[in-house]
């Protein structure tokens, strides 16, 4: 695997997405990245393709969702072998399937499979992997545009006419203090992992039809160095925090357990769902999976409640790109407080009982105040 | 034989106290403290837990890095692992993960003989969480990542493992060789003992000749990903403070603002 063979970039062509399911029923993460690799198709040519890799057994039924979502094309990957994911299995079959069809560009959600996968195929590959992306461009014009508007990178040096086609990958590194764009120029595919919640799933199309590509994976028994003796899923339910347009988060400064029975009302109230910070998590008042942050879920709702949570940068790295952020802290100086949209400095347990209260009458409160 | 452990630790800069210097985009490390990466405090921890029950265990941590991450090394050997190796070379410097896993295989091979390795999941500075299961797929062997919990029979082969996943975990059996990653539900890492830092320890440097790595694979030239540009995020414009006479009123000012927006 000598680093200097020349790869003939030509040669490969297209966007393939990892569209991952458990348990035969897609991950939304899937979704938003057929609706990426949509958006990036159209960046690289009229006859680039988006094309959906389903693996397991007995999935062939989702692929009329992945065309519904977007998908040009589906390759069914299918064998006994795959049913439940392990490493081995699902790392032949998808290397086995990229060295044939030789996809351009290939890319992951970053969930806890994807990130135990994607890095162990581009091993395999010899080619480069960008984790935990949060942006994808490939125009250098549509990469100047969003850097202009949302970053602090000085953009005079990039050309808007430059006609490149390699990817350019956006991604938070140290703790979310600092973006890199990576690029990956000459080795193919070229791969990503991207956050679950961060791109635009597109509108469902119902009855939309691809073309359909069965390839039949090479895989054994002995191929396979796991056992996977049981998958239990935590008593509460998958909490889907990427799909909340109100997430009403709870922090330390709730001081004991109980005070996310406050949250959960307030939660229930507006339709939102339990967001936390990890030293609640930590001090055993929440599960995980609620999780906000770095290492935690990235969230992007439409309003973004943080309670008594002072605004770690780990924290800010999955929830600063919320359309409104709403603190409520005792501390007007909290790193949170200066983030907010709304920045509320009081009691929380004063201040939420109050939202409860005249979150029916928003309306009215609204009306009276322009007239 | 003895067991043998491989513990793969990194030196990072704490993030908690770094500062970006916004023009450049680049890295203040002035005065910035560095420490053993997180989960690899987890790692070298489960590596001493099967050490403190099978003492003739061996525990060798090996980093890459600059000459200073002997500290670190320093460190490991102070918590109790037996063996420290730092590979430090120029020209293995600003490898991409794909790089960095060809100098950690290239120096596991020269060490030989090994039973159990553990990675972190993630280190703090660079994030990606790829370096185990690229060294994995080198070396040949399984890998189980997010390892939350650990348990090994006495036959030393057979390991079963939790494995943490976003709404539960999985339980999985495999046997030795493999690699493993580790995440802070692990354990708790313990501190350094007296007889760590005093007592007398193995702590090598290895450059890219003693590990005879292909030069072609490694560094910054032979890396398939480049930092294409590197920048802060933009700071987001002051928001409002709400103020009221009382709570009551508050609440009434942030319904009518989100009412406004059409948030609500
Ligand atoms: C590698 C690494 C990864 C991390 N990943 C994450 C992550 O994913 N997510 C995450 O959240 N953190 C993460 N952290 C932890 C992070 O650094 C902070 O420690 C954590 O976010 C702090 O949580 P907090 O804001 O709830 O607590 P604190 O920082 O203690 O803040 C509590 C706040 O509550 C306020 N308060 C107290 N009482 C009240 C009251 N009655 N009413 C209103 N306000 C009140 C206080 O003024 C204070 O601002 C990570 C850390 C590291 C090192
Ligand atoms: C801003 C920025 C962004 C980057 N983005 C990417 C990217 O998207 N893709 C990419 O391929 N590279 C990337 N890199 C390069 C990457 O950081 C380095 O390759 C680094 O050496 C290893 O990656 P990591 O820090 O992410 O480690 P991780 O893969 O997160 O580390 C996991 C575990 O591997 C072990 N490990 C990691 N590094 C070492 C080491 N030096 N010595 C011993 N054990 C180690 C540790 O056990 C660690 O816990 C980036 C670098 C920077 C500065």
């Amino acid at each position: 695997t000598g680093g200097d063979e020349v790869v003939d970039l030509s040669a490969y062509k297209h966007i393939w997405v990892f569209a991952e399911q458990r348990e035969g029923k897609l991950m939304n993460v899937a979704l938003e990245l057929i609706g990426e690799g949509y958006r990036l198709a159209k960046e690289i040519s009229e006859d680039t393709k988006v094309c959906a890799v389903l693996v397991g057994d007995g999935v062939g039924h989702l692929a009329d969702e992945c065309y519904a979502y977007g998908a040009d094309e589906v390759v069914l990957i299918e064998h006994p072998l795959l049913k439940q994911y392990t490493t081995d299995a699902y790392t032949k079959a998808i290397t086995d399937a990229i060295e044939v069809y030789k996809p351009e560009i290939v890319l992951y959600g970053a969930t806890h499979i994807g990130r135990d996968l994607a890095p162990r195929i581009a091993a395999r590959c010899n080619t480069g992997l960008t984790a935990d992306c949060t942006r994808l461009d490939v125009k250098v014009s549509s990469y100047i545009d969003y850097a202009n508007k949302n970053t602090t990178l000085d953009t005079s040096t990039l050309d808007p006419n430059d006609t490149s086609t390699g990817i350019k990958q956006t991604r938070p590194a140290f703790g979310g203090n600092l973006m890199a764009t990576i690029i990956c120029p000459r080795t193919r595919p070229q791969m990503s992992t991207v956050r679950p919640g961060v791109m635009q799933k597109r509108d469902k199309v119902a009855g939309a039809k691809g073309v359909l590509t069965v390839f039949k994976p090479e895989i054994a028994k002995d191929d396979i160095h796991v056992q996977i003796v049981e998958i239990v899923k935590s008593a509460k339910e998958m909490v889907s925090l990427t799909d909340a347009d109100i997430i009403c988060s709870g922090g330390r400064g709730l001081g004991d357990a109980s005070g996310f029975e406050l949250i959960k009302k307030f939660a229930d109230k507006v339709g939102g769902v339990v967001g936390s910070s990890r030293a609640a998590v930590d001090a055993g008042w929440i599960d995980h999976s609620h999780q906000v942050g770095q290492t935690g879920t990235t969230v992007k709702p439409k309003i973004y409640f943080a309670c008594g949570i002072s605004g770690a940068i780990q924290h800010l790295a999955g929830m600063q790109t919320s359309d409104i952020i709403v603190a409520i802290n005792k501390d007007a100086d909290a790193p949170m407080m200066e983030m907010a949209d709304y920045a509320i400095c009081g009691d929380l347990y004063k201040v939420i009982p109050e939202i409860i209260a005249e979150w029916d009458n928003a309306e009215a409160l609204y009306d009276a105040s322009t007239k | 034989m003895a067991f043998k452990i491989i513990v793969c630790a990194k030196q990072v800069p704490d993030t908690n106290v770094i500062k970006i210097n916004p023009k450049t985009g680049t890295l203040i490390r002035d005065g910035v403290p560095s420490i053993l990466n997180h989960d690899d405090a987890n790692a070298l921890e489960e590596a001493l837990k099967i050490k403190d029950q099978y003492p003739d265990t061996h525990i060798t941590v090996i980093t890459m890095g600059p000459p200073q991450a002997n500290d670190l090394l320093f460190e490991c050997l102070a918590k109790g692992a037996d063996e420290g190796i730092l590979i430090s070379d120029r020209a293995v410097g600003g490898s991409d993960t794909w790089a960095t896993s060809n100098t950690l295989e290239a120096a596991i091979k020269k060490i030989g003989h090994f039973d159990l390795m553990f990675a972190g999941r993630q280190a703090i500075d660079g994030d990606t969480a790829q370096v185990g299961p690229q060294l994995a797929e080198k070396l040949g062997i399984p890998q189980v990542t997010y390892v939350e919990e650990f348990n090994m029979d006495k036959n030393m082969k057979d390991i079963t493992v939790k494995r943490q996943m976003e709404d539960g975990y999985e339980l999985i059996k495999l046997q030795t060789p493999c690699m493993l990653t580790t995440i802070k539900e692990l354990n708790k890492p313990r501190y350094m003992s007296m007889k760590g830092i005093f007592g007398q320890k193995e702590m090598k440097v290895w450059n890219a000749k003693d590990i005879e790595v292909d030069l072609t694979t490694v560094g910054l030239e032979a890396s398939p990903t480049n930092v294409f540009r590197s920048f802060t995020p933009a700071p987001k414009g002051k928001g409002v403070t709400l103020e009221g006479d009382t709570n009551n009123d508050i609440a009434k000012k942030l319904l009518v603002n989100l009412k406004g927006k059409h948030v609500i």
